[in-house]
């Protein structure tokens, strides 16, 4: 997992409300062992027509979408299934952050484990942001500040841990194995075993 | 939290784990119980374990299944895999390496236990009160249905239980969702779940573990629980509970997996305390009347855009996803859901697949056929389900009806292993979404119980069971 700690970017928004994983990358491409090379796959049925060429009319085929790292969408991102298929889709493609009013438990749980930002933001500053697609904000983890186009800035909520490991690059699985003595402990302890 | 204050059956299960509490800079380090896992969502997690030379902590607490990615025809050989497609072979395959190499117990096309990894937990008796339970699949929550806090996680995670048991989690709220009075004749489990859904929202539950409460559900068979569990997290949220009680307790015993003899009463006593005490406060609560519900269907692009099936498609707000979502179903406002022509039904899925949800499609389809020009693909959640089904006569019901008897798997609930809905069709099915192309590129679906999926392939169009009671 790569560090970050800043983020400058134009965005692409997708104001669409409610997009499930399905959508971001549906059931048929999780068939994989691997977790490379899912981009190619990411909105897959909304991004090609039949007979697999680019749809002109889907955000991310616009001549303005290339190269923008921060994605806006409409509320309940990512709802439905646990895949983080989800999250390595959306990284192997380049996106970098998610930003939208509400973000589903496990795919934000899943993106903050792989590098991938989602940002909670009030419905003024959402209205704002789905308006103006291709500002270029700043996202800074270092201050939880998003700092948009006109220069204002606002904080957005973030765990303090998932933060640490992200700025830091870090997984969190090393965490998890330096409290083996505190796991051993609950073993041998706990009342009764499963 | 006091000792001695009133508690929820939430924290009390989740009390019972936590290794290290939380504090604001870190999560809470959660013990897990049980973890079941399945071909798709697990090879990048033993990836990640043999990189790091890492084993797997505890093989005796981790149950392996072949469910998703799996054949729904008979499967002798590897080469009968192929009809899911090779890389659907392959990662079946390498589940079974992967379970071999790291001594972990597989269900595979050998076993007679094999099947949906949230039928076969609690057909073995494994799922029991008071356990933290994991997978990754968000229909973990199905589990909850025992007085278990079980919910889904994703791959890294998987990888986390893996290799230490534990999970580091943020304590989530609590969401009472009491469902009260009695369903009427004809409405099930599934439409109580999707009324649910609909009044709460399919965002509504973020962030919240919900306890199903109220007469409607204490009257509820075990099956008709796990139902209700299953599709919490279609409103959000990652687990649902329900309080352990002697239709628990009457379920599990003498269960393969379940304790035996003293260890069986110690566990009832334990198990009897795993209810939130009188005055427990939750964070939120909603209340949805049982005895004025419908049997319900869904008329758009996720499970909160629901209706009773012998209501109009709504006028919805205006706005362009529910616009977007008509448009995909080809439906319009106004129009009755019961003039809608159905070309496939599909009676399956860890919603729906137990063997009472079959006996009821079944008993309905006795000396009846599906309307002309309906697929009806009938897929129980478990080998034993599916034999358990057989020695009831019940594949030849649905046999003589016209439908198709298969073997089990998640099959046409998402479409992995070959089986879809083809480009176009309308589906009413007994699983668990309704997404955009979930079931198969362009595919639309109805979610239904199997009553109303029954009915509707008898009808050749959707209908409203009560008719065929």
């Amino acid at each position: 997992m790569q560090a970050m700690r800043q983020l400058n970017s134009r965005t692409v928004v997708l104001p669409v409300n409610d997009v499930d994983t399905d959508q971001i990358i549906p059931a048929r491409f999780l068939t994989t062992t691997t977790r490379e090379g899912l981009g190619q796959h990411l909105f897959h049925d909304w991004r090609y027509r039949d007979d697999g060429s680019d749809n002109p009319e889907f955000v991310l085929n616009s001549p303005e979408a290339r190269g923008c790292e921060i994605l806006v969408a409409g509320r309940n991102f990512g709802c439905g299934s646990s895949r983080e298929h989800a999250p390595w889709a959306l990284l192997d493609y380049g996106i970098k952050a998610v930003i939208s009013t509400e973000i589903a438990d496990i795919f934000r749980s899943n993106s903050l484990k792989n590098g991938l930002l989602p940002i909670l933001v009030q419905p003024d500053v959402h209205a704002r942001l789905l308006q103006n697609p291709g500002d270029t904000i700043c996202v800074d983890l270092t201050t939880t500040t998003l700092t948009l186009a006109d220069g204002s800035a606002v904080t957005f909520p973030i765990d303090a841990f998932a933060r640490y490991c992200l700025m830091e690059g870090t997984d969190q699985l090393g965490f998890l194995q330096n409290h083996l003595g505190d796991i051993v402990r609950f073993e041998e302890q706990r009342p009764w075993t499963p | 939290m006091g000792t001695g204050s009133p508690t929820t059956l939430f924290e009390k299960v989740w009390s019972d784990h936590v290794v290290a509490a939380e504090t604001p800079d870190t999560p809470a380090i959660l013990y897990v119980d049980l973890h079941l896992i399945h071909e798709v969502t697990t090879p990048q997690a033993f990836t990640v374990l043999r990189e790091r030379g890492s084993r797997v902590r505890r093989p005796d607490l981790t149950l392996g299944t072949l469910d998703h990615s799996t054949p729904t025809t008979p499967v002798a050989s590897f080469r009968d895999l192929a009809v899911a497609g090779d890389s659907a072979a392959r990662q079946v395959q390498k589940m079974q390496e992967n379970c071999h190499e790291f001594g972990i117990e597989l269900f595979g096309f050998g076993s007679e236990h094999r099947g949906i990894v949230h039928v076969i937990g609690p057909e073995l008796g494994a799922t029991q009160p008071g356990k933290t339970i994991v997978c990754g699949d968000s229909h973990t929550s199905t589990h909850g249905a025992f007085g278990a806090l079980a919910f889904g996680i994703g791959t890294t995670e998987v990888g986390h239980v893996l290799a230490t048991q534990c999970l580091l989690q943020r304590r989530p709220k609590t969401l009472s969702v009491e469902i009260s009075g009695r369903l009427a004749k004809g409405v099930t489990a599934k439409d109580a779940i999707l009324a649910t859904i609909g009044q709460i929202g399919i965002g509504g539950g973020t962030g919240h573990v919900i306890e199903y409460r109220g007469a409607a559900i204490t009257a509820m068979s075990m099956d008709e629980r796990m139902t209700v569990c299953n599709m919490s997290i279609e409103a959000g949220a990652r687990a649902g509970m329900v309080a352990p009680d002697d239709t628990t307790f009457t379920y599990l015993e003498g269960r393969p997996r379940a304790p035996k003899a003293s260890a069986w009463e110690a566990s009832i006593e334990r198990w009897r305390s795993l209810k939130s005490d009188s005055g427990a406060v939750f964070d939120r609560s909603i209340t949805v009347d049982g005895n004025r519900l419908s049997p319900m269907v869904t008329f758009g692009t996720n499970p909160g855009m629901v209706v009773a099936v012998d209501a109009a498609v709504p006028d919805g707000d205006g706005g362009p996803g529910f616009r977007k979502a008509l448009d995909y179903m080809q439906l319009q406002p106004g129009q009755r859901l019961s003039d809608v022509g159905v070309d496939v039904v599909f009676i399956g899925s860890c919603t729906n697949s137990r063997l009472s949800d079959l006996q009821q499609a079944a008993n309905m389809l006795r000396g009846r056929k599906i309307a002309n020009g309906v697929t009806m693909l009938v897929v129980p959640g478990s080998q034993q389900v599916k034999k358990e089904a057989e020695a009831l006569g019940l594949d030849q019901i649905f046999r003589s009806s016209g439908a198709q008897w298969r073997e089990s798997g998640c099959s046409m609930c998402l479409g992995m292993n070959g089986d879809t809905v083809p480009r176009g069709k309308l589906s009413v099915s007994t699983s668990n979404r309704n997404f955009e192309g979930r079931q198969g590129i362009g595919a639309r679906t109805v979610l239904a119980s199997p009553l109303t999926a029954a009915a509707s392939a008898i009808a050749g169009k959707i209908a409203d069971p009560r008719r065929y009671l």
